[in-house]
């Protein structure tokens, strides 16, 4: 782990150097793993150093030790004199940058999430070789252990040893692999959502495709509501409760800025159609005041993106349904949600959203059965309490439509651990 | 330290002390007060510096077997999917000895249902085995 004085550093802008270097030491034609593997040492090698020792050029420093580790690694004598050499490290000047920072960024990207990697491992080798986050910190972000993490990364080098990294990548795998890292949201001391932020800001600077500005633009708008989405007891808040004053403004405007600019070019993609509709919803100062029929709109755009929605768009099928509850009302959004039963009739987010149009509906029974199934498929800790909560709430208020929740005799009750004393 | 593994269950075990609806058809304030109890146990485990996991499992089972040469894995839900035994998470604990495992298990078991009286749940106890070779000799 990275010690105390290390924390001085500004680690940000030590990461932002990962990529440039990396994929200078490839160009010259290191071998990728050989290359990636120096680095990560040089990295940590900065950490320890770099506190008492600040380089006059932080670039060229970490490609002289990850240099100067290839040749080690060569001669398999490296132990011996790390500590000493690595504290001298000062280079010589560095020489003509090799290219843009957003070509290195997107040419290792590129690397990193070629298609034949399986998701899970384009998505660590992604962190380690454009993130520069450790393999420690990655392991801690997706809760394995750091052994099986740094396999899963070595394997990955592995598959891609003797390939020719100088092909045009797919740059829609690399979207994707983003979008993955984003939403497995943040855990320990790495916010994986702001690192895919971080990166697909990075992304943007290195090409024009516009749906590289309307991931980063999605990503914006719904990071935005991260601090109204949950309580300070650590229950979640839905969309329709939640203290809009708490959304971050700034990430909202920069958010549609991005969306705008991705927009004008008139090359529309479901990142930027997804990105159209969370701004929809930030941009309402109050749930009432959400623009459904605009969010209709779009989800009509999403779903005519694909052949057979249903089959291999349902996600986009089922938030469209939800829209035309809105719109059209609850009992034409149920009827949209039937059309999914066979595809997602066992994922909790069908069962959720069929809660939500019955108890929009007034059916608050129907609702209640709803949510306790959804609580049932939830693979969440945090839905599943928030859903059952949803069930006995609904279970609970008066089943007349448009009545007002009978008052429940609200017994008193002490601290849950206050009447039962805790084995101390 | 010895280590335990403290389960709940979805279902089988003793016969219940009490008879207790699911919890999606408790009070919203018991739902709430017994989600409460589950953090306050890890948070003690935690500062009493006995707490090693803590892990919920989905209702969802699948029984899989290799289905032989050149076959698919054989699966099923099991032979009596509403009755057999279903774990649904544990907490892992680290402690002195089988007697503070106990006394922990009791006081999870205590954990509020509706109407805020302690639900009686059976918690089912079990060591975990030790996989580092002694350093004395076996009796």
């Amino acid at each position: 782990m990275i010690d105390e004085p290390a924390r001085r550093l500004d680690e940000g802008a030590l990461r932002a150097l990962v990529p440039r270097v990396l994929a200078g030491l490839v160009r010259r034609g290191e071998d990728f793993d050989a290359a990636e593997d120096a680095l990560q040492e040089a990295l940590l090698e900065a950490l320890r150093v770099w506190p008492e020792h600040p380089p006059r050029d932080p670039r060229a420093w970490l490609a002289t030790v990850a240099t100067r580790r290839l040749v080690d690694a060569r001669r398999s004598e490296a132990a011996r004199h790390r500590r000493e050499e690595a504290t001298h490290a000062e280079p010589q000047p560095a020489g003509p940058a090799q290219g843009e920072e957003g070509d290195d960024t997107l040419f290792l990207l590129f690397c990193c999430c070629h298609p034949d990697l399986a998701p899970a491992s384009q998505v660590a080798l992604t962190l380690r070789a454009v993130g520069g986050l450790t393999t420690r910190e990655i392991a801690d972000a997706f809760y394995v252990p750091e052994e099986t993490m740094a396999q899963r990364i070595s394997r990955a080098k592995r598959a891609l040893r003797g390939r020719r990294l100088d092909q045009p990548g797919d740059l829609a795998v690399v979207l994707r692999v983003l979008y993955l890292v984003y939403t497995a949201g943040h855990a320990g001391r790495v916010d994986l959502a702001r690192e895919a932020i971080r990166l697909a800001r990075q992304l943007t600077l290195a090409t024009e495709e516009p749906e590289a500005r309307g991931l980063l633009a999605l990503m914006l708008l719904n990071h935005a509501r991260l601090p109204a989405r949950v309580d300070p007891k650590g229950r979640i808040v839905t969309l329709d409760r939640q203290d809009r004053g708490l959304w971050d403004t700034r990430e909202i405007a920069e958010g549609v800025r991005v969306l705008q600019s991705a927009l004008a070019t008139q090359r529309p993609g479901r990142y930027q159609i997804e990105a159209a509709i969370a701004a929809l919803h930030d941009d309402a100062a109050s749930a009432e005041e959400t623009d459904w029929r605009q969010i209709l709109a779009w989800y009509d755009d999403l779903v005519a993106l694909t052949d057979d929605p249903v089959r291999r768009d349902p996600a986009a099928v089922l938030g469209r349904a939800v829209a035309v509850g809105h719109v059209l009302g609850p009992a034409a959004g149920l009827l949209e949600t039937d059309r999914l039963r066979e595809v997602l009739g066992d994922r909790h987010r069908w069962h959720a959203v069929r809660g939500h149009l019955h108890e929009l509906d007034g059916d608050l029974p129907a609702a209640a059965t709803a949510y306790a199934e959804a609580a049932r498929h939830a693979t969440n800790v945090a839905e599943r309490d928030h859903l059952v909560r949803e069930a006995a709430r609904a279970r609970a208020a008066e089943p007349a439509p448009g009545h007002r929740c009978r008052q429940r005799e609200r017994r008193q009750r002490e601290r849950p651990d206050s009447n039962r004393r805790p084995p101390a | 330290m010895p280590k335990y593994l403290l389960l709940k269950h979805y279902r089988g075990g003793p016969e219940p002390h009490r008879p207790v609806p699911p919890m999606d058809q408790w009070a919203p304030e018991d739902v709430e007060a017994h989600v409460a109890f589950q953090h306050h146990v890890s948070e003690l485990l935690e500062e009493n510096g006995e707490y090693v996991d803590t892990q919920a499992l989905t209702p969802a089972r699948t029984w899989v077997r290799y289905g032989g040469p050149d076959a698919a894995p054989v699966t099923t839900d099991g032979p009596h999917p509403e009755t057999s035994d279903l774990v649904a998470g544990w907490w892992m604990i680290d402690v002195d000895s089988q007697e503070r495992a106990v006394e922990l298990a009791a006081y999870v078991s205590s954990e509020p249902g509706p109407g805020g009286e302690p639900l009686y749940e059976w918690i089912d106890v079990r060591e975990v085995m030790w996989e580092r070779p002694r350093t004395t000799d076996a009796a």
